[in-house]
């Protein structure tokens, strides 16, 4: 009990901390500006491993920092990309052998596999987090697992988030987009008479299946396990999703159930869908496409955040992106000075602003980057963290929860339960089943 | 100076020593075996019984990860799904593929350009083939479905990939694209090297095209066939590719197949042991398909016409 008291007390601290930071006490930030101190080691040199961009922006500006940073402490930085997936086993090997990149981006639970062979960065966020009106709190069980200690620096996620098309919905006699999963349902049934369905992949889709199928769950209260790591997703409260994501599945465009990452992208630009999940990405396709209709339909394309359930409170699920730095690292203090270098405002925001939005930091300060309203259809990826819940929701993350995820055993038991392939309480059963192996009973 | 001539003198001895030489040439194809082959191999199969992850080292489990896969339903669909692909891919394979060699092996016009254009789909990487094909069986722009519903004999998509038993059966035809031509290239190779003086003979006696075929061709091509298969068999049995790109497994896990699954648990899942263990269970049945191949196609009495 104790330990919740001091975590709470800890959080409100770090909130308070935020609020002086936002607010007029322009002391406090020059206290903290000085809080930094850090040498980097003398000749050093980085390699970082990240994942590889969505969108040019991303790595155009993230280059041009390196570079302002190099230019700056006179430190020679390599970085290599990688497809995101492909991080995870990289990030693995080096941290098992010892030998590799300083600093890895990876996504995800990474960081709670090898805990132990990552620097402690504590310092380095609790100066960003005062600074930069504080992280948000889901960073906690991704980076901050005992409450105390960052294993890692939190960068962002990339926001997923209800995009559809406005006309469509109005033809389907909806002003704004619902707020909650009765409203949702009502507009997809809706939709569907118009001839203008929603479709949403229930195939192996990494991404997009994940982000909204555990949304869904998450929504009506079922959980893969409670905060004791229980597998307790055979509930009366997943049954309930099971059952809405029935009538909702009724309403899908056909085929969903072999859909991976890029088939709702597709199928939205040539308009045989007008409502989905997914990053900003569709939006800025049709902004930018060379074929004039296309373009003219970005005009039309709109975003929301995901709808509330039963629980009462927003339940999305995003790709979380770390940075960490390894302790087989010969410079470990240059490699923090680089983390803090790019977290700073000064390249932070033209990088978000060069991603066009696709990653929504994990600092509350970058709230206020101006891309978030120069066009009201980026607002709502702005709260993607704070929408969200943690991967591997209500319990600890770990080689299970990871697992499970990889697993698609949540995918699997929505797309079971949606198609009728399995009764919804079949689906949830062989979940459990499925997920206790991975958290071993 | 001594010293000089004592090795001399040795590398002499060696030099005329057929037994040191031929150990010494054997040698770095030895090494690189050991340690490109056997040593992967070995340490896949260890892994399979410790509960490694990725970056961790595991311990000793005994069968405590076959025990967990042979009560998992993913993997029991899994084995299901690679004995019903590899069974029925390579039946049609081969089928296909002897037919295409026996027309191959006639005097066709463009005879040459005609061979070339069947190696075609082994040529294509198979990433590529499968994106290709990941078109073709697209739930909205599949060109299958387009053209059957402009000609007005379907009103509705075909689900290529989006119900369990046509996904299975488009990966095997997809596979089966891409595996005819090896089976075909290879059987007509087989079939040049029989003498035409045996179907001489053969016509001389009264043999029927049909009759050469089964006495002649067949038990002649035999070698050839049982080699052919087998490497169809096992690379059939451990296809990767193309079940990653057209479907990752799904739909409902219908079209992963053992080495997609191992995949899965063991790199994404972080899960080392565990996809060791499926990786390794693949061993005995790939042993099977080749002692069968081995024992029951390479039987010298029956190539020679005579009863078993």
């Amino acid at each position: 009990v104790s330990e919740i008291k001091r975590r709470k007390f800890l959080k409100t601290s770090a909130g308070l901390a935020a609020g002086a930071a936002a607010g007029p006490m322009i002391w406090v930030k020059d206290a903290n500006a000085q809080q930094w101190k850090n040498t980097p080691e003398k000749g050093a040199k980085l390699r970082v491993l990240r994942w590889s961009r969505y969108v040019q922006g991303d790595i155009d500006q993230y280059m041009k920092n390196v570079a302002a940073f190099t230019q700056k402490y006179g430190i020679e930085v390599r970085v290599d990309n990688e497809g995101w997936e492909d991080v995870r086993p990289k990030a693995a090997v080096a941290a098992n052998t010892g030998a590799g990149p300083d600093i890895i981006l990876s996504t995800n639970d990474d960081a709670n596999l090898y805990p132990d062979k990552l620097v402690d960065v504590t310092d380095l966020c609790t100066y960003l987090g005062s600074k930069l009106g504080g992280f948000y709190p889901v960073c906690d069980p991704y980076l901050r697992p005992d409450g105390k200690k960052w294993i890692g620096v939190p960068l962002g996620v990339a926001g997923v988030c209800m995009v559809y098309r406005q006309s469509h919905m109005k033809a389907a006699g909806f002003d704004t987009f619902p707020k909650d999963t009765d409203g949702f349902l009502k507009l997809c049934k809706a939709l569907k008479e118009k001839g203008t369905p929603p479709a949403f992949a229930l195939g192996n889709a990494t991404g997009d299946a994940n982000t909204w199928c555990q949304w869904l769950v998450w929504a009506f209260g079922g959980k893969l396990v409670d905060t004791s790591n229980k597998v307790v997703i055979d509930s009366a409260e997943t049954l309930k999703a099971l059952e809405y994501v029935k009538d909702l599945y009724g309403t899908f465009a056909p085929g969903t159930l072999s859909w991976l990452d890029p088939n709702n992208n597709k199928a939205f630009l040539d308009s045989q869908i007008s409502l989905t999940n997914n990053g900003i990405s569709i939006y800025y396709a049709a902004k930018n496409s060379q074929d004039p209709k296309v373009k003219e339909m970005s005009a039309d394309i709109y975003h929301a955040n995901m709808p509330v359930g039963p629980v009462g409170k927003p339940t999305e699920f995003q790709l979380f992106f770390n940075q960490m730095i390894f302790k087989y690292s010969k410079y470990p203090k240059a490699a923090k000075e680089f983390l803090r270098f790019m977290m700073e405002p000064e390249q932070m925001d033209p990088w978000v602003q060069a991603g066009i939005g696709y990653v929504t930091p994990a600092l509350r300060h970058y709230e206020k980057n101006p891309i978030w309203t120069v066009d009201p259809k980026h607002t709502p990826y702005r709260d993607s963290m704070k929408n969200m819940l943690p991967s591997g929701y209500a319990g600890k993350m770990g080689y299970a929860s990871a697992g499970a995820l990889a697993d698609f055993i949540v995918v699997n038991m929505v797309a079971e339960a949606a198609s009728g392939s399995k009764s919804p309480k079949e689906a949830a059963q062989r979940a459990q089943k499925r997920a206790e192996r991975y958290y071993k009973v | 100076l001594h010293k000089i001539a004592a090795v001399a003198s040795l590398t002499a001895r060696l030099q005329d020593n057929k037994n040191a030489l031929g150990i010494l040439f054997l040698l770095p194809t030895a090494v690189l075996l050991l340690v490109f082959l056997t040593y992967p191999l070995g340490l896949g199969t260890w892994l399979g019984f410790t509960d490694a992850k990725i970056g961790r080292a595991g311990e000793f489990i005994g069968l405590g990860n076959f025990e967990f896969l042979w009560n998992d339903s993913v993997t029991r669909l899994a084995l299901f799904n690679t004995i019903f692909y590899t069974t029925v891919a390579s039946v049609i394979k081969f089928g296909l593929g002897l037919w295409l060699a026996l027309i191959l092996n006639q005097h066709l016009p463009f005879k040459g350009f005609l061979r070339a254009i069947v190696l075609l789909p082994f040529i294509v990487p198979t990433a590529l083939s499968a994106i290709a094909f990941w078109w073709i069986y697209d739930s909205q722009f599949s060109i299958i479905s387009w053209t059957l519903q402009r000609m007005g004999l379907i009103h509705q998509y075909i689900d290529f990939l989006g119900d369990p038993w046509n996904a299975r059966f488009s990966t095997i035809a997809a596979n089966i694209w891409r595996g005819v031509p090896f089976v075909a290239i290879t059987l007509l190779a087989g079939l040049q090297t029989i003498s035409p003086s045996y179907y001489e003979a053969a016509s001389l006696d009264g043999a029927t095209p049909l009759q050469q075929f089964r006495y002649v061709t067949l038990p002649l091509l035999t070698p050839i066939i049982a080699v052919v298969m087998t490497f169809s068999v096992l690379f059939t049995f451990t296809d990767f590719q193309l079940i990653y790109v057209l479907t990752r497994g799904g739909p409902l896990n219908a079209t992963h197949l053992m080495a997609t699954l191992s995949y899965q648990r063991a790199i994404p899942g972080g899960s080392l042991g565990e996809g060791a263990a499926i990786a390794t269970a693949m061993v005995p049945f790939l042993l099977a398909a080749i002692l069968i191949s081995y024992f029951g196609l390479q039987r010298r009495a029956w190539q020679q016409g005579g009863k078993d």
